[in-house]
């Protein structure tokens, strides 16, 4: 599988270069400031799970790394390369950025097989065959080989996100952003895509993860990022964040989390 | 019916001409209107108020006025046509705003979802159109692109009006000759008609399940 982990050699170590850089990021909808001056910097091989109430800007912020939405003010980068604001430039970054979804947005037409292949051929120019024995292998790792030849529709919500990852995986991305991957799951289905993710990260994915699974922020995390209305409030290891928050929004965030 | 008997060769031609003038004509308006309609989603403003105006102009306009600007007006600008070609380029420009509109309400009915995905992916805008959005709009835009086709094959009959022999023309002509069988010939006509339209309906429902995948 080496060639899915872009960066093998950090496997297990932590400290990588920076990989994704946001700095001064301002965004709005309309009069609503959704993202208040951004500063964060995720490093090759890091996972950060952003935690914070519904609304906060989670999904807002995970979307402008590839450029779903656009940004008013500051500055993105990834891998060094400031976002390009479109085109062929724009496309190519995208495709080193993997985006899984709440609510997976498998292709409904293509099977299974082909919702992870199109993108390598269309968009990579990689040959049919080849896609396919990745798509294959990658399918084999997230544990739906045997559903191969189906359509999105036939299989569970938990093989539909493992998919969904493989499909972004087989763009052999830098780095991966999840928007609450398990949210749309029905409870016994969360631990399946939660272990493929957490062997993602194992590998040494640079993963971005916005979720309400407090354990796999807790085992998985090397940062929590917390967020309220806009602004990231603060930034730490999740043992510490756990154990010890430090604003009001935080513990007040917590103690609703715990009690539920 | 012995009216048609004797006049056979000349039912024959019109109903051929009719036949052509839908198949041409839908399959540029099948083609134009989703371009047309491509470009109303596209990412640039200009693209899609161009887009926007074309249909709304073409889908507000009585196919006799546009059929009037191909036949009488055009030749006036020093383009002259072939009546059949003006009915065709008339038919289509008219058949292809409300195809536009058919596989436009096709693509909203495709998931955002389905965009961004193939979006984050790396696809292009073209990409994701012919890829992704585009094949899941046309399933759903079957039923009323068959009702535009149905309709363009009866609106077939204003090129009548404008020079061209087909089956309208023929039945004006037929009445003013056989007068004393005027019902006879138009049903006769309209039986044309309905062999015409009746496997359209049929092919929908084929292509309906043919192509039905569950989301
Ligand atoms: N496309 C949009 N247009 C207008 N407002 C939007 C849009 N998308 C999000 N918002 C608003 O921006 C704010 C931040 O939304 P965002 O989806 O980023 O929050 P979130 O932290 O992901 O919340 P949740 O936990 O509910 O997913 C919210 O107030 C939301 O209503
Ligand atoms: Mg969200």
């Amino acid at each position: 599988m080496t060639q899915t982990t872009p960066h093998p050699e950090e496997a297990g170590s932590r400290a990588g270069h920076p990989l994704v850089q946001l700095t001064g990021v301002q965004k709005h909808f309309g009069d609503l400031h959704v993202l208040k001056d951004i500063e964060l910097e995720v490093a090759a091989g890091e996972v950060v799970v952003v935690l914070g109430p519904s609304g906060s800007g989670k999904s807002t912020l995970c979307r402008t790394i590839n450029r779903l939405e656009t940004i008013d003010e500051g500055e993105i980068r990834v891998d060094g390369e400031l976002l390009p604001t479109s085109g062929a430039g724009l496309a190519k970054l995208r495709s080193e950025v993997g985006m899984v979804f709440q609510s997976f947005n498998l292709f409904a037409h293509k099977t299974v097989l082909q919702n992870i292949t199109v993108a390598p051929i269309k968009v990579k120019g990689i040959p049919r065959r080849d896609a396919e024995v990745t798509g294959m292998e990658l399918l084999e790792r997230v544990g739906v080989a045997d559903q191969a030849d189906k359509l999105p529709a036939q299989l569970s919500g938990g093989q539909q996100q493992r998919v969904a990852i493989a499909r972004s995986l087989a763009m052999s991305p830098k780095v991966m952003l999840f928007d609450e991957p398990t949210s749309a799951l029905d409870p016994e289905m969360i631990s399946e895509v939660i272990e493929v993710m957490t062997g993602l990260a194992k590998d040494g994915m640079t993963m971005i993860v916005v979720t309400h699974e407090m354990g796999f922020a807790r085992r998985t995390a090397d940062r929590v990022v917390f967020m309220d209305s806009g602004r990231i409030v603060e930034v730490r290891p999740p043992e510490e964040f756990f154990s010890s928050p430090q604003t009001d929004r935080a513990k007040d965030f917590l103690g609703k989390i715990l009690h539920n | 019916m012995d009216t048609f008997l004797i006049e056979r060769d000349m039912l024959w031609t019109a109903f051929s001409t009719t036949l052509t003038l839908a198949a041409i004509s839908g399959a540029i308006s099948l083609v134009l209107g989703t371009l047309i309609a491509a470009l109303r989603v596209s990412p640039y403003a200009p693209l899609r108020a161009l887009a926007t105006a074309y249909t709304e102009f073409l889908r507000n306009t009585p196919l006799t006025i546009v059929f009037f600007f191909y036949v009488f007006v055009t030749p006036s600008m020093g383009f002259t046509f072939d009546y059949k070609v003006a009915a065709v380029i008339a038919l289509s420009c008219y058949t292809s705003a409300f195809v536009a509109e058919a596989v436009r309400s096709g693509i909203n009915s495709v998931t955002v979802g389905q965009a961004e995905a193939a979006r984050s992916l790396g696809m292009s805008f073209s990409q994701n159109l012919s890829i992704v959005v585009l094949p899941q709009a046309f399933r759903t835009a079957i039923p009323p692109l068959i009702s535009v086709f149905i309709a363009l094959v009866k609106n077939t009959s204003v090129a009548g009006a404008f020079g061209v022999f087909e089956l309208f023309a023929l039945s004006k002509r037929l009445t003013n000759v056989y007068s004393a069988d005027v019902i006879a010939i138009l049903v006769g006509v309209a039986l044309c008609y309905l062999l015409l339209c009746i496997p359209l309906g049929q092919l929908a429902g084929h292509l309906e399940r043919k192509v039905a995948f569950a989301r």
